[in-house]
């Protein structure tokens, strides 16, 4: 998959209540989700994002909380690709759970200004600024965590698995 | 080389002699938890993929502890999702407001939690129970959906970072003091992905409520989760849980051993920590609390997951006795558990707190989250026993929270602002 879009640039440690606040959720349901996305780092972004676009933020993006609503507003906003220098944890996890494609890529984290044009070559591994001339290697999956996307994520593995062992 | 008390239980999980950092294994679960936020996502993978049974009703506990009792129309149908799926699967660990505590105060205090155990929950702050030697973690909805259905799940085993705290904590300091300072040292992504082992003289020393306290807040700095040794303290609390619980009758003790890996060792002075609080809105950004005194506050919240047991009502009880809460602080105690209401009806702590001016609530998430029961308003500030003080947590996102133990969240609610139990004239303290 290859995304091009407009980079929306954060700093470090993003974490999940800026990302979805906990007010919002007394839903799951994806898209009032992704109207409040990002809203108490960025109250404008649901406003200014275009489909396609590119969140582009430094170490830790994702802490806190194990929310997986924070992937899925994210997702439903229009975003096509989180590109961070690394990910929280659980944020990873959940991101890979629900969809969201991201990557790991600290240079192009740091080097990205907001408004710059970023392609994204999920299956390459590579990122290029388009704005700045610029291209870098993303980090590749762990190979158990691309055998689990190619086989159609999380559950689908589990739904094989569980038939495989007469469960 | 030997192994980590972490890989240990990992490897017996899965079902091999040894596994190291690094190795990804499928985990057998001992038990599965998912909140009244976390739950109706899950449920609707669980369904959308097209199962019809869970793993084990006995081994999944689902409960609604966050925005309960229903905060509004929507938190109620939530609540409702969990209600009928715990029904329909008979789900015995299902917890109806008036039984319900926050979870991860409730599952341990029930017994559900045994070391050696692999629990998985979704929830970021399930790493608590590492504090009765057993691998917790925290996972989304769809993780907690595939445990429900597998009984299994995918780790990636970590590497582990040991800190050992040697010395005696000064009076007044405690586990929440420690594990504060320690995330001010390293950072909240300072032990991302990795184990927090914990230990030392000064684990030793901390009481079972403390230890939760620590291992609760391994997630702010990134960590995979927290985890303390077992010894006399943990069979004395697995002992005290209910006759035929996990804890009683399971169970597994393992130990680090002494030449294990370890990713890096810190050793701290525990004697050298402050009463400590992180200012916002990071739970890195650590300072003495006596540094503090200028900070003047709104609200004051003593509870949550992470100081909600009894030892921290009776701590804040301890300095709010025969005082008043200042004219112009709100003080919200929010228990962990209905037994915990109960002991602390018994021993004269909430006599105590109520009669200083605290608001006493039933147990719930609540204001942690800024979910409802003390949500704060713009440009207001609060001193809390919780764990996040991320922009908005407790409310609007002009709000700021300090994080403190207990001590200081009742020193600083008869203050007006932040302050140690001496500045407020409490006398010869410390749990030690």
């Amino acid at each position: 998959m290859i995304f091009e879009g407009a980079v929306h640039k954060y700093g470090r440690d993003v974490d999940t209540d800026v990302i979805i606040p906990a007010r919002y959720l007394n839903t799951s349901d994806p898209q009032e989700l992704a109207s409040h996305a990002m809203e108490d780092i960025d109250a404008e972004f649901v406003d200014r994002v275009q489909p396609g676009d590119i969140i582009v933020a430094h170490e830790n993006f994702g802490c806190g909380s194990s929310r997986e609503h924070a992937p899925v507003a994210i997702k439903h906003s229009g975003v096509s690709v989180v590109v961070a220098a690394s990910f929280a944890r659980i944020f990873y996890r959940n991101a890979i759970n629900t969809g969201l494609p991201i990557v790991v890529c600290p240079e192009a984290a740091r080097e990205a200004q907001a408004g710059d044009r970023l392609r994204v070559d999920l299956a390459a591994g590579a990122v290029e600024n388009l704005t700045q001339g610029k291209k870098y290697d993303a980090e590749a999956f762990p190979p158990f965590m691309q055998d689990l996307i190619d086989r159609g994520g999380l559950m689908e593995y589990v739904k094989s698995r569980v038939a495989g062992e007469g469960v | 080389m030997g192994s980590t008390i972490t890989e240990k239980i990992l490897a017996r999980a899965a079902g091999r002699d040894e596994v190291h950092a690094g190795d990804i294994i499928e985990a057998r679960v001992d038990l599965a938890l998912a909140n009244d936020i976390t739950a109706p996502l899950a449920i609707a993978e669980f369904e959308k993929a097209g199962f019809t049974k869970v793993f084990d009703p006995a081994r999944i506990a689902l409960v609604p502890d966050h925005f309960t009792p229903n905060k509004d129309i929507k938190a109620a149908g939530q609540s409702k999702t969990l209600r009928e799926f715990a029904r329909k699967h008979e789900i015995v660990n299902y917890f109806e407001v008036g039984r319900v505590g926050i979870e991860h105060v409730l599952l341990p205090d029930m017994g559900m939690v045994a070391p050696g155990d692999v629990v998985v929950g979704a929830d970021s702050h399930t790493c608590t129970y590492g504090a009765v030697a057993a691998f917790s973690t925290g996972m989304g909805s769809t993780d907690f959906a595939a445990a429900m259905a597998w009984g299994r799940g995918w780790l990636r085993v970590p590497e582990s970072v040991k800190f050992v705290y040697s010395g005696r904590p000064q009076p007044w300091v405690t586990g929440k003091d420690l594990i504060l300072h320690t995330i001010g040292l390293i950072g909240v992504d300072g032990a991302l992905y990795q184990a927090m082992e914990f230990a030392g003289e000064a684990i030793g020393a901390l009481s079972m409520d403390e230890r939760f306290t620590m291992c609760n807040m391994a997630i702010e700095a990134g960590g995979k989760c927290g985890i303390v040794g077992f010894d006399e303290k943990t069979t004395q609390y697995l002992q005290s849980r209910p006759e035929g619980s996990r804890a009683r009758t399971a169970g597994k003790v393992l130990a680090s051993d002494p030449d294990a890996g370890y990713a890096r060792v810190l050793e701290i002075d525990a004697s050298a920590v402050p009463l400590t609080v992180s200012r916002p809105h990071l739970p890195s950004n650590a300072a003495a609390a006596a540094d503090l005194a200028d900070v003047s506050i709104d609200q004051v919240v003593i509870g949550s997951c992470t100081n909600g047991r009894l030892e921290d009502l009776r701590q804040a009880a301890s300095i709010l006795r025969g005082k008043t809460v200042h004219p112009d602080v709100r003080c919200i105690i929010l228990p962990g558990t209905q037994q915990i209401c109960l002991d602390a009806i018994a021993d004269g702590t909430m006599q105590a707190l109520i009669e200083a001016g605290c608001a006493f609530s039933t147990p719930t998430c609540g204001p942690c989250l800024g979910g409802h029961m003390g949500v704060l308003a713009e440009g207001e500030r609060a001193v809390a026993t919780t764990n996040r003080n991320f922009v908005g947590r407790m409310g609007h996102p002009g709000s700021e929270v300090y994080l403190a133990s207990p001590y200081v969240a009742a020193a600083s609610a008869v203050a007006g602002h932040i302050a140690t139990p001496e500045a407020v004239g409490a006398g010869k303290g410390g749990s030690r």
